[in-house]
């Protein structure tokens, strides 16, 4: 029998222990990410290398179809490849509207967000609350709620039309503007929050040497103000961008079915359309746009700031 | 963009020697019964070259005064003029005056060489020659070789150095200095004193510089104007405003003084006894009327101990400082004066508790404030 732990073995015991209760200690939070993120995700990733069943989900046989399906179409009469243009006008499509909110929403969401934070602080609370009570209701209901707005006969178009200001309906709805301006009423309050945040940060003693040392007002914006509060103008642009990109709902109820986003393609190819790989490769091809952007995300605000 | 300080001046300036100068300046805020009067209606005129101390307890308006030169804030009654021209409604960016801040305001995104050069950019400076200034600038506060650091990697003093720097590089007709030392420690402080003295000769640059340290006030200017309330209570070079107090705040506010009420007595040619509860003290007599009420100001400096004449008094301690030794002392009738004796080398005794003897003060010391 070997002497009783050297002081050497005794420790390595108790690190071992040590790594074995951490372990245990952190299996729930794993599983829940087996079972919750990674294994749903590596399903779709295999459903998306399997070819379509008859009437819907899929026969156990390895093809990379589906994936060579979201840019390629073969013609039915004569059986030539050509691009398929109907799928890339939806990524197009997707990718524009995406950016134009994120866009609308940085125009609107920076003067919301400086207002709020050069309130007394006393007041910032209600206002922060009023940003957010959209959140309360049902997306469903909030997005009827603009098409009721925006509609023919709706309350814009009714009050211009009594205004004098236009002879007939402006047609609004089921169009690519409907969808733009769901999007960023839907979207808005993620912009203002992490922008708000950066703001209060932001040390307004910096603006004033700014304007103390010859700087305009637009130049300290652009000079001072800008660069320190870009952490947060990233934050909510990644916030709004990736939501937006796979928005389902609101280009449903406003686009009117016609113009689809890659959500609501995605959508169809699981039902009507009945190709479930197509679908699969199509979520996989989203996850990837999203994960080029964080990336993008992680490299900007990491590089400008070295510390913290 | 022409530099604001190339700019001709609008009109002839009957005042030449005048850099700065507020006219009856008001600041309010708030309205109703909530009305602050941050300042109220103060008149300042800061002559060229000068190291100008606006000094006063917090709250006494000094810094509100600096923000209306700067152009931070806008005056709610009369006018600031720079070299005789009214700039009341110019903004900062259109004046050349310049503000190392009391946090300094650096700004965290850019190096220390860019921190320097942001004015002369925003002027349009061409690059060489915003390049070669900054250098010079670098060079003016000791900082050559800290251009690429970042502003957060300089210790507090170096952070001190390179806003002023900042400030001092677009040449400003006047810098304006609000408490820029009250972050350092008492030795950075004390150098930096000496720093700011020297770097205001070598520029010829008017200072406004804005402090509660009476010490540092004395040590710095060419001339004081004290605060308080939002007025400014007097105005005059360090030894006036100390040997000379206008009032009792002044005479309280900077150095210590002892405070003797008292009675104005007989008045013969241009003396004047003041009858105190101890005795009486001859002063000079302008000014006074006979049966007015008064309060002497004496320095402690100024106090003499001895034992043939004087008012008598009882010692009641002894605090020693190493350079001198303050002695308390209970006049007859109860005012207590305290008396600052230089700690010489073979004086090592002081006068017991309970010693009696006789205090006097050294003549043309004592100041009459009236109440």
């Amino acid at each position: 029998m070997p002497p009783a732990g050297t002081p050497a073995t005794t420790e390595a015991t108790i690190e071992a222990g040590r790594i074995r209760r951490n372990w245990l200690l952190a299996a729930p939070a794993l599983a829940l990410l087996l079972i919750g993120a990674s294994g749903p995700l590596l399903i779709v990733l295999v459903y998306s290398f399997l070819e379509p069943g008859d009437y819907s989900g899929v026969i156990w046989k390895f093809t990379p179809r589906a994936w060579f399906e979201i840019f390629l179409k073969r013609d039915i009469f004569d059986g030539t490849l050509g691009v398929a243009d109907a799928h890339l006008t939806i990524f197009w499509r997707s990718v524009r509207l995406s950016l134009l909110t994120t866009l609308i929403t940085i125009l609107l969401g920076f003067p919301t967000a400086w207002f709020i934070a050069t309130r007394p602080r006393s007041q910032r609370a209600l206002w922060l609350f009023l940003i957010t009570i959209p959140f309360w209701t049902n997306l469903l209901i909030r997005t009827f709620a603009i098409m009721e707005v925006i509609r023919n006969q709706g309350v814009l178009n009714t009050v211009l039309l009594q205004a004098g200001l236009i002879a007939e309906p402006i047609q609004i709805l089921y169009t690519d503007t409907a969808v733009l301006i769901g999007m960023t009423y839907v979207y808005l309050p993620l912009m203002v929050l992490p922008l708000y945040a950066a703001i209060d940060r932001f040390d307004f003693r910096l603006a004033e040497a700014g304007y103390d040392l010859y700087a305009s007002r637009l130049q300290v914006l652009r000079r001072v103000i800008l660069p320190l509060v870009r952490p947060g103008l990233i934050a909510g642009s990644i916030l709004v961008f990736v939501p937006s990109l796979g928005a389902y709902v609101t280009p449903r109820v406003l686009g009117g079915g016609k113009n689809m986003m890659i959500g609501n393609f995605i959508e169809l190819q699981f039902g009507q359309g009945r190709n479930w790989p197509l679908g699969a490769a199509l979520s996989m091809l989203l996850l990837l746009i999203v994960m080029a952007a964080l990336l993008f995300y992680v490299r900007v605000s990491g590089r400008e700031n070295p510390h913290g | 963009m022409v530099p604001p300080s190339l700019q001709p001046a609008a009109g002839p300036s009957e005042t030449p020697r005048i850099a700065v100068e507020a006219r009856n300046a008001s600041k309010a805020f708030g309205q109703g019964d909530a009305l602050t009067r941050a300042l109220d209606d103060v008149s300042v005129a800061i002559r060229k070259g000068e190291f100008f101390t606006l000094l006063g307890p917090s709250g006494c308006g000094k810094t509100t005064l600096l923000r209306l030169i700067a152009g931070f804030d806008t005056p709610t009654g009369g006018s600031i003029l720079l070299n005789g021209r009214d700039i009341t409604a110019d903004p900062p960016n259109r004046r050349p005056v310049n503000t190392v801040f009391q946090s300094y305001a650096l700004f965290p995104h850019l190096t220390v060489l860019q921190n320097i050069r942001f004015g002369l950019d925003m002027l349009g400076r061409k690059r060489a020659e915003a390049d070669a200034r900054a250098a010079e600038m670098l060079a003016l506060v000791r900082l050559e070789g800290f251009a690429s650091r970042r502003t957060a990697q300089l210790s507090g003093g170096q952070q001190q150095r390179v806003a002023l720097a900042r400030a001092l590089a677009p040449e400003p007709e006047v810098l304006l200095l609000d408490e820029p030392l009250s972050a350092l420690d008492l030795k950075l402080r004390k150098e930096m004193q000496r720093e700011l003295k020297r770097l205001q000769r070598e520029t010829g640059i008017t200072f406004v510089f804005v402090t509660h340290d009476q010490e540092e006030a004395l040590t710095m200017s060419d001339r004081i104007g004290v605060m308080r309330g939002g007025r400014i209570l007097q105005i005059g070079p360090p030894r006036e405003i100390y040997n000379q107090p206008a009032n009792r705040f002044v005479a309280d506010f900077i150095g210590e003084t002892n405070f003797l009420d008292g009675e104005v007595g007989a008045i013969a040619g241009d003396t004047a006894t003041i009858e105190l509860a101890a005795g009486s003290v001859t002063v000079r007599s302008a000014g006074l009327d006979r049966g007015q009420k008064v309060t002497l100001a004496i320095r402690p400096e100024q106090v003499r101990i001895g034992e043939a004449e004087g008012l008598p008094a009882v010692v009641t301690g002894n605090v020693y400082f190493g350079t001198d030794t303050h002695c308390h002392l209970e006049l007859s009738g109860g005012a207590g004066v305290v008396a600052r004796l230089q700690s010489a080398a073979d004086d090592a005794t002081p006068l017991g508790e309970g010693t009696a003897v006789r205090v006097s003060f050294t003549p043309g010391s004592v100041q009459v404030l009236a109440d």
